[in-house]
This record gives C-alpha cells, structure tokens and sequence, in this order.
C-alpha cells in the first residue's frame, strides 16, 4: 500500500519529495521527513513551536496547509545554522541562556530570525505568537538583544559560575532529540476512544467496524486490561496513592477517560476508528461540587474501593480525611486581640509542558519492552508497569531523551501502559502521543481547592491561632491526591512558629477531570489563604507585614512544632530575603503609577518556605567514570526537562574532580543506566541526585588521588615516599598532580587495574536529613477600578537556596516560576460547565503568560550556606512559584482596600470585586 | 507498512461527531480527501462536505470533522486590493499582511484602523502572512477583529450566491452570532467593500482582553464623518458587531443610555459579560472623548 510522493518543496536548500494527504499540515509533513527540529506544541497556531520561514515568511506550520508549500522554499532551526556553526541569532540564545526545556526554542530562533532590528519595546508583540512555558521571557529578551549571560570555567572551578546548559547547541539548532524526535516509518499509533459521558457504565462495545477498517492492527477494551488496580501518580512508595485506576475500565468517571483504544498504521487511521466503535452505556449519576461530593446521598464515584486501597471512605468520596492539632485554638481565638476569617478558592490549572505526553514502544532483540517516554520518573513508571503487567524489572526498560517541560504533570502515568500493553500484544513499535486537548482533557491539573483560614494574633502582633480547614477537588481518580493534601498543610504552616494550630484536610472524588502532581504539591493553594490571612491579620494588629513575618516564623532555636523529625535547619535565610525584599520594595525602582482617576497603587509580599526533599525518602544511586583520556561520565536517573540539573551534576563532578566542564558528559534517565533513582520530582534533581554525583565523583577522586600517592611513593626513598603523602596531591584535567609531576590517566588506570578502560565509583543518597529553603516576593501594583487591570510596577523575589551552584540557572527558575505562578494567579483556569467537561480545550481559550504579561523581576539571593545540602546547596525549583499569587493578592488588597479571595484574580473577577465593594 | 495516507481508507462513511459535537483535535484534518484549486467560479460550485479555503488557518486549527474537500480561493487570483476612488474593494482572499501594510492615501484618516485592527487579532502576525480578510470574516468569531473593522467603517459583504443572484449585505448584519452568518451553504465571500467616505473619517479605537494582548474582550471602534455623525461600532464584546449611529457627537449620558439598551453581551473564556458590558462603556466614553475633541 505505498503512496507515491505528491509534493515537492524545498528544505533548507535539499530538494524534499514527500507523500501528503490532502488536509495534512505543513508541521506533520516535516516531522515525516524527519526534519524534528519542527516541533508540536499546540497543533492550531497558538504557541510557536512549529515556527518555519516559508519563501522568507514566519509561518506556523500546523495550520500552514501542505499542499500550499508546493514549490516553496522552507527552513527550519536546523536550516538556519548546525551546532559547529550556529548563526548569530542560534549563538545569541546560547550566549543569554535563552531557554529551559528547548521545546519552543527551535521555533522562537526561527521567529526571532525575522526580527533583527525590531525595537525591544515592540517585541512583546511581535512575539506574541512564541510562547515559552519555562523561562518567564526575559532571558529571551537577552537572547534577542546580545546580551550573555553565561561564563566559562577554570578546571575545578565551575561551581558558583552561571555555566551554560550543555546541550545548548543542540537545542538552538533543533538537533537535540526529545521523546519522538525519531523516524514515524514502521511505527503503529494508538489513539483512544474517550467517554462521552462523566459518569457511565460500559455495557457493550461492538468493534466489528473499526477492526475492519484498514490498517486498523488492534482493538483493545476492558477485556484486555490488566486487573491490577494502581495509580497513575507516581511515588517512590506505591503504598503512598490510592490503587483505583485500571489501564481500561467499564466504569467512567470523568469525561474523556478510555473507553477503547485503537492501535492502526496512522494516527488517522486509529483516530477514524475510534469513532466506528459502538458503545452502549449506561448513565450513572454523577457529583461534580466538591462540597456536595462528601454529604450524605451524592453520588458515589468509587464505592467499592477500601481503606486497604487507600481510600479512607468510599461510603461519602472521601478519599483521604485527617485532622492535626496543637495547642487549644478555641481558648487562643476567645483571647485573642484580632481575628481574621474568611475563604479563598483556587482555580484548576494545567501544566501546558510545551511537550505533550508521549511514549514510544517497541521489543529489544531480547524481547523485552522498552519503552522511550515523557517522564519525569522513568525508574518508578518502569517498577509500576511491572506491578501491574506482573512481570520482572528485567522485562521492561524506560528511558528518556530530553523532555519539554514537566512541572510535576510527568510525574505520572499516563501513556506507558497502553503503549506496553499493545506492544506485548502485536510485538511492533506502537506509539501514543497526547494532543494538547488531549493535556486539558485527560492530563491531571493543579488541584482546585478551598481553604478556609482563621487566625488569631495578640496585640502586639504575636500570631496566636491558625485554624485551617482544606477541601480538595481529587477529580475522578486520586493519584497525587493525598500526597498533595499532605504536603499542601505542610510548610505552608510549619514555617510559623504558633502556639495553637488545627488543622482539617479532606480530598475527595468528584466526576471532574483528576487533579494531579503540580510545581508546589498543593503548598501554593494553602499559602494563597495563609498569607492573605497573615496579612490581614497585620493590618488588624497594626503591624508592618515583614516585620509580623519576622516575629512569627520558626527560626533556630524557636522551631515550629512539627512531626517531620528529618526536618533541620541546615541554614536560615528567611530574615535575609524579608530585608532585600523590603529593601527593593522602598528602592523607588520600578515603573511609576499610571496616573488618573481609575488607578489606585499598593504594595504586598508573603513568604513561603519549602523542605529541600520530599519527604519518606528520595533514592539516588549514581556513579561517574573517567577514561584514559580524562574524560568523565556521570550515570544519573534523573530526567533533563528544563531544571537544569544536567549542568549542575557536570558542575559538582567537575569541581570535585579538578577537570573542566567539556571533559564531562552525562548519561542520564535510563532504567539501564542507573540502579535506581526515584525521580525529577520535588525538586530533588540537585539536592538528592546531586549529592549522589558529588559523593560518587568524590570517591573516585580518592581513588585516583590513592593511586598517585602509590605511584609516587612506589619508585622512590621511604623519606620521598613520606613527602609524597605531605605533598599536595590534586587533580587536574590532565591527570593527578603531586607536587610538580602530573600523572596521566593511563598510569593511574594501569597502576589501579592494568589494561583497564575506565575506573568507576558509585555515590547513593536517601534524601534524608532534609532542610528547608525559602522564598520571599514582594510586588507594586496599580489596579484600574473600572477595567479590573492589574498592572505590575516592581516585582522582586528573595531566595535562599543556600549557596548557589549556578547564578544564571537559579535566576532563570525563579523567573520561570515567577511567570507560571503569574498565570495562575491572573489568567489560567481550566473551565468546565459544571457538568464535568472541559471548556478551555486550546491555549487560545486558556491563556498561558506571553512575553507581553510578564514584568521583569528583580531575583535577589540570601547568603547562605546548608549543612545539609551538596556543596552548601538547597533545592529551588517549584519554591519560587508559591509566593506569588498571595503576595499579588495582597498587594491588590493594599492598592484598593478589597481583598481577592478566588484565583485567577483575573480582571472581570476583580472589576466585579471593586463594582460589589463600590455599592 | 510504510507509506499509508488516510486516503486509503476514507471510502468509509464516517460519524462526524461524538454523540454531543465534541471531539478530539486532530493534527491533521483527517477526513479531507481532495483538494480543488478554484480556477472560475464554475470551480466554486461546492460538492458534498467541500468548504472553500481561504489561508486555511482557522480551518487547520480545529478539527472539522465530516469536512471532506477543501476548495482553494487563491486559485482565483483574486486582486488583493482594488481602489476605485469610491470605494477600496478588499478581495475575500486578501491576506491580513497585505491589508495591514496598505499604502494611505494622504486623505485617509481611519488609515490606523488597519493596523490597530490587525494587532487586536490574538492571531500573530506569523498567522496575517497566510490568513484573510474574508476567512476571518466568515469564522464570524466575537473577536473576529476584521469584522471590527469593516463594520466600523460600513463595508458592505458581497457574496457570491450559490443560486447565483449575488448580494451585498452589510458587514455588521453579515455576521448574525458567534460564529453564524448570513451565508448559506455553498455561498462564497467574494470582497469586502470599504466606501472611501468612511475612510477619511476620523475614528478612534480601543480594545481590551483579559491580558495585555489577549483575545479581545471589546473593541469599540469610533467614526466621526465629515458630516459630524458620530458611529459607534462594539464587537468581541458581543456575539455579533453593535453600531450606535448619532447624527452628532452624542453627550456621555445619551451614549450611556445607548450602550444600556444593548442585550447580546457575550459569555465565553475571554471575558465574563457584566465586565463587558461595564468595560465597553468606559471604552465607549473614551472613544467618544477623544472624537469630541477637534482635530489639531
């Protein structure tokens, strides 16, 4: 059944025929000609990835129909320059650090190809149609007016120093490969049918039509699942999340949930034949409040599951209930000089990774399944399909190449076990790639929650009382849901030192999409009500709101009363980062208010603080190499998707190991590589992973160190061989150095193990102490009453992550934070109708920060140095997201004497807040 | 295995839709089986499940299930631009590129309506290379910014009729909802007509989103004529364009009461309509405002 090709154009300058289908896009056409470097962000012209010059002309290639590029000339990122020869505009992403994950990368360098010469003030809209998930834009804007922002290394002396991200000419020039960066020939696609209905019953599905469509190669149902109940949450305990998923099931509770798949020749194809299956059902009521979901007579979305599965009480969709207390917080309130009450509501949001969710599958020359997928926890995916398809860790293998993006949305599993499951059955290459409906749809969300907060303080601003009370939306299945319940009632409180806390959390099943795993683990939506509380309290008492920060958080020698007994402060620099944000706040930096009637200006902050691991140990098992050539390996599990951590591990090796940077690679995020590693998650990648490299790296630095000791002492006088020892032996890129002789690598290997190729050590952390690391973000504001704008006239962020491993990484996480955390706070909510269907299905219906939204933010650090942490680091990822919204909400409480209580605080929320307030 | 092309199987009758009209978003428009480049338009003549193509941008950006043929326009070569004093004739098939980088006639006040208009488009200007004046129209989409403008300065729609007896319709009347419009099945946008008289007005415009540069949630568009008349044009804010038409400037409180007896204000992600209909009339007032004030 081969096509003949039907249309000819030109890429990059070499003449391309390819075989098109009528209504197929430019992007798919490209990606079949295996020109990868155009990527799939959106599929219907929002985001940019695609981005292609055509006759010289930016275009989006998804909706750039085929047939119109007849005769064209095209050219992609790899057509503008390779990685030995990068053109200015490649060099000048490189050079500013001008990216994260690289997913949008090839297509802003394309984009930003047809600029030179634009004015900066006009980029915001000239690039509107670019959108990057990761960076927050303003290593973009430096991108695009020459400045650099990274720095070459001494030999052994990379740490501290903003190193670039090594695979940067890769990414600038579209060669760096991501999940299916590879060949579409002889791969089958699997798509599935969803359901139509948010709660029902599968009673029959008749296939007939669909498997007789050709090229349809297999039909999977309920009948060819696994029974194996599991969680699509991943954790480094499976006893952690609820078993209440089946790879298939005949019940549907959500909208979209699997009712069949289809695995055939195109995705088309299997696309065409979801639609020919008949399936009857059976409509089951079905709760979509929260609220209603947990009172007696709702509808019930799990009965038959049990405690032992990790679901407290089926009996009212509960699906975990705990209660903590200290002290007595009702005599605390009676006596209490101020109270503040109140309720605040956060909005389901969607992680929108530039990369969807895809896996790749097919069987080695062994018959095992190996499986190349978007995850953020390769090791884990792999232990649990193995739980589930009852079969060995020997039978399956999961890797990644660099990942677009993850925010905790990866840390799940979500198309791995259809993709095995059909390669076990056809034993041939299958893949499955989400859409982005696909993301808002059967991807889990941010949890949306309602927090209810009351707290006390005395006259003098001692906070006395906090009474929180958590209800959140698990959506269909629990996955993530009691973990994020947990942790969202975690430092969210422990950061304050208070005399009398109580604390009632439920998470509870509902007919809506699942919530998920999302940057913050459920700390943001409480620290929006705890912060918003505090600072109302502040006022109450008269109290400047740092100064109330200052005199109640834990600190050493005052700590909070907590059940996390692996908790220590390695380091402090929580009184630290109030001052530089004070300091900035009253700088006079920043743009001045608009001026006229309907604006009103004010200023706000809040703090939060988060643990360096996640809790109940976090595994790493590394190891790193050097050759006769003096060049080093590290072998590491943990998942490249934009944090940064690959440059990091290089930074800890090379500084351990006297050699410079180019001398180590990195092989990473393969069950084959690695023993184990719990997974990129929890912002583990440089404080648990880390720590492993360095401790390995260390330990191989012994050895050779010993070996050059030997050699030394070896051929010499018992006094030479003394001296040695007292000698200063280092390592250098070249070898040992002892006193003025530096020994090669070939005589270390040979004196260690003749003959050898490589020598090796393994380093392994358990993630255990744990410390804690803190964020402080401070905003000025101007709000138009009749419009509801908020327009943002300072933004600064104090950090302490301890001592800092990499200046450019760190600023580039907090501002990527910064910017996600805007998009919750004023834009993004994943809308449903009340009836379990998801309404913002494009990024043009869900609007993710663009260029234009984002102010610059002032990234300051505190001077610490951890205990804990590798080489007096902490952890600083997903932290710098949690301020935001409740120091935004707070400084709009300063700007218009009305509180926010409801994210987004998007302007018609907010015109209507200020209308209501008015009457 | 290689080399399999929907084409091969898509003699099967086809469900268009799940069983309540949502579905998933293809990469490709899956269902298409031909492409026609219109040469005449005897090759406008549309068969069964055939749409006509203008950029293909808002086409390939959703999925179109049971779309089976797309019908080309640019096979026409249609002239992008024709201006015959009276009026400036803006072919359907017209990119918004071309459109926004018309070169002004010294006497074209409204000229910045055209770049204002194309900049409220969320659509960037990746996307004005290859999209139209004419598919933005007929997408009849609130926020459908070349509806804002053609009806800001009274366009008039002509159509190519299906049973051929061809007809001109208003913009502002063209679009009936979000969406919908006057077109029947098989009708095709040949042009849109802009009378120069509209184009030496003065007009004053003004657009917010959600966002800075957001999907519109308003844009209100004023024209003050030689004459003095003063019109008023809302779209995006409601499910189709409003115009307020005045034989003068009106006062702020006749404007408001104007404003007070529209009803359509639509409800969608890109704005709740209280806070339209409440944000239309500061916009308004400031149109007005700025009108108001004599030329210097």
């Amino acid at each position: 059944m081969s096509h003949e090709p039907d249309l000819t154009f030109e890429v990059n300058g070499r003449a391309v025929s390819a075989s098109a289908a009528p209504g197929q896009c430019l992007r798919t056409v490209l990606r079949d000609t295996d020109h990868f470097e155009v990527k799939k962000g959106c599929d219907a012209g929002d985001c940019g990835a695609c981005t292609v010059l055509v006759d010289g002309d930016a275009v989006h290639s998804c909706i750039y129909p085929a047939f119109r590029a007849a005769g064209k000339s095209i050219t992609t990122a790899a057509g503008l320059g390779t990685p030995d020869a990068l053109s200015p505009v490649q060099q000048s992403f490189v050079d500013a650090a001008g990216f994260q994950c690289g997913f949008c990368t090839a297509g802003y360098v394309v984009t930003a190809s047809t600029l030179e010469g634009v004015p900066a003030e006009d980029l915001p809209r000239r690039l509107k149609g670019n959108l990057c998930r990761c960076t927050g834009y303003r290593s973009i804007r430096d991108a695009l007016q020459g400045v650099c922002n990274v720095e070459s290394a001494p030999d052994g002396d990379s740490h501290g120093r903003s190193i670039a991200a090594p695979a940067g000419a890769r990414i600038v020039s579209g060669r760096e490969e991501y999940t299916l960066d590879l060949p579409t020939r002889s791969v089958l696609h699997l798509k599935i049918l969803g359901s139509p209905h948010a709660s029902a019953r599968v009673l029959s599905i008749d296939t007939t039509a669909a498997e007789a469509l050709p090229g349809v190669r297999l039909v999977l149902t309920a009948e060819d699942s696994p029974a194996t109940l599991f969680s699509t949450g991943r954790h480094e305990h499976r006893e952690d999340d609820p078993d209440d998923t089946l790879v298939i099931d005949t019940v549907m509770r959500f909208r979209g949930q699997r009712v069949a798949a289809v695995v055939a020749d195109t995705v088309a194809i299997a696309e065409q034949a979801t639609r020919l299956l008949r399936v009857e059902y059976e409509l089951l009521d079905a709760v979509f409040d929260p609220e209603v979901a947990r009172r007696p007579g709702a509808a019930l979305v799990h009965p038959d599951k049990t405690p032992a599965q990790r679901v407290d009480a089926a009996e009212r969709n509960v699906l975990l209930s705990f209660t903590r207390a200290h002290g007595d917080v009702q005599e605390a309130l009676a006596g209490a000089a101020a109270t503040v009450s109140g309720a605040w509501r956060t909005a389901r949001v969607s992680h929108v990774a530039l990369e969807t969710h895809a896996c790749r599958g097919w069987l080695d020359p062994g018959g095992r399944v190996v499986l190349r997928t978007s995850s953020q926890v390769p090791h884990l995916v792999r232990d649990e399909l193995c739980h589930v398809f009852g079969v060995e860790q020997d039978a399956v293998r999961v890797f990644t190449k660099r990942i677009g993006g993850g925010f905790g949305g990866k840390q799940e599993l979500l198309t791995e076990d259809l993709v095995m499951l059909a390669v076990q059955r056809l034993g041939m290459p299958v893949q499955y790639e989400f859409t982005r409906e696909d993301e808002f749809t059967l991807a889990p969300v941010r949890h949306p929650m309602t927090v209810r907060v009351t707290a006390a303080a005395s006259a003098d601003g001692e906070l006395t009382a906090l009474d929180v009370d958590v209800l959140s939306d698990a959506g269909a299945y629990g996955n993530h849901s009691r973990g994020v319940l947990f942790h969202s009632v975690g430092e969210s409180l422990k950061v304050y030192r208070c005399p009398s806390v109580r604390v009632t959390a439920e998470a509870v099943y509902t007919n809506n999409p699942p919530s998920g795993a999302f940057r913050g683990y459920g700390l943001g939506q409480v620290m929006f009500a705890v912060e918003g509380a505090l600072d109302e309290l502040a006022r109450k008492v008269g109290v400047d709101p740092f100064e109330f920060r200052r005199r109640n958080v834990a600190r050493p020698g005052a700590p909070a009363e907590t059940d996390d007994d692996d908790l220590q402060f390695g380091s402090f620099g929580l009184d630290e980062c109030l001052d530089l944000v004070r300091d900035a706040l009253g700088s006079g930096r920043g743009e001045p208010v608009p001026v006229g009637e309907p604006w009103t200006a004010g200023s706000g902050m809040a703090i939060a603080m988060i643990a360096t691991m996640p809790p109940y140990g976090h595994f790493a098992d590394t190891s790193v190499s050097v050759d006769r050539r003096g060049r080093y390996t590290i072998a590491v599990g943990t998942a490249e998707f934009g944090n940064g951590t690959t440059t990091v591990h290089q930074q800890f090796a090379a500084t351990a190991l006297g050699t410079s940077i180019d001398r180590v690679s990195v092989r990473q995020s393969d069950t084959d590589t690695v023993r184990y590693d719990t997974g990129a998650f929890g912002s583990a990648g440089s404080v648990v992973a880390g720590k492993a490299v360095l401790l390995a790296a260390e330990r191989l630095r012994e050895r050779l160190q010993g070996a050059a000791r030997g050699l030394v002492g070896a051929g010499t006088t018992q006094d030479d061989a003394a001296g040695a020892s007292a000698r200063t032996v280092s390592l250098v890129a070249a070898g040992v150095r002892v006193g003025d002789t530096v020994l090669g690598f070939d005589r270390l290997l040979d004196a260690i193990d003749p003959g050898s190729e490589s020598l090796s050590a393994e380093g392994r952390h358990d993630g255990t102490p744990r410390s804690m690391a803190y964020n402080v973000h401070g905003f000025r504001v101007a709000v138009n009453a009749a419009t509801g704008e908020v327009r943002i006239l300072q933004s600064v962020q104090a950090v302490d992550a301890g001592v800092i491993i990499n200046p450019e990484q760190l600023r580039g996480q907090v501002e990527g934070g910064t910017a996600q955390a805007l998009g919750s706070a004023l834009y993004e909510e994943v809308r449903t109708d009340g009836a379990g269907t998801v309404t913002t299905r494009t990024l043009r219906n869900y609007h993710i920060p663009a260029m234009a939204d984002v102010p610059h933010t002032e990234v300051l650090f505190a001077h610490t140095v951890d205990t804990i942490g590798p080489m007096g680091a902490k952890s600083m990822s997903e932290a710098p997201y949690n301020p935001i919204a409740p120091a935004l909400a707070n400084a709009i409480r300063d700007a218009t004497g009305v509180r926010p209580h409801e994210l987004p605080m998007s302007r018609d929320r907010l015109w209507r807040m200020l209308d209501g307030a008015t009457r | 295995m290689t080399g399999i092309t929907p084409r091969a199987c898509t003699a099967h009758a086809l469900r268009a839709r799940n069983i309540d009209g949502i579905d998933y978003v293809g990469m490709d428009l899956i269902d298409v089986q031909s492409v026609r480049i219109a040469r005449t338009r005897n090759d406008v003549v549309l068969g069964p499940g055939e749409r006509p193509m203008g950029g293909g941008t808002w086409l390939f950006s959703e999925p179109q299930p049971g779309l089976t043929g797309l019908v080309d326009l640019a096979g026409l070569d249609w002239p992008a631009i024709t201006d015959t004093g009276d009026t400036l004739s803006v072919a359907a098939t017209c990119t918004i590129a071309t459109l926004s980088r018309i070169r002004p006639r010294a006497e074209w006040h409204a000229h910045p309506l055209l770049a204002e208009c194309s900049d409220a488009l969320l659509a960037s200007s990746k996307v004005w290379t290859t999209a139209t004046v004419g598919g933005n129209v007929c997408a009849s989409l609130p926020a459908g910014a070349m509806i804002s403008l053609a009806a800001s300065l009274d366009a008039t729609a002509l159509v190519w009729a299906v049973d051929g007896d061809d007809y001109r319709v208003p913009v502002r009347d063209f679009v009936t909802g979000a969406t919908t419009n006057v077109l029947r099945p098989g009708d095709v946008l040949r042009s849109i007509d802009i009378p120069s008289s509209a184009l030496r007005a003065r007009t004053a415009f003004r657009k917010i989103s959600l966002s800075p540069l957001g999907r519109s949630g308003a844009v209100v568009i004023g024209r003050r004529d030689a004459d003095g008349a003063f019109v008023l044009t809302i779209t995006a804010a409601t499910d189709r364009p409003v115009q307020l038409r005045f034989d003068t400037t009106p006062s702020a409180v006749t404007l408001r009461h104007a404003l007070a007896a529209i009803d359509n204000w639509y409800d969608d992600p890109h704005g709740a309509p209280d806070w339209r209909r409440s944000v239309s009339a500061v916009l308004a007032e400031e149109v007005r405002g700025e009108l108001d004030v004599p030329r210097t």
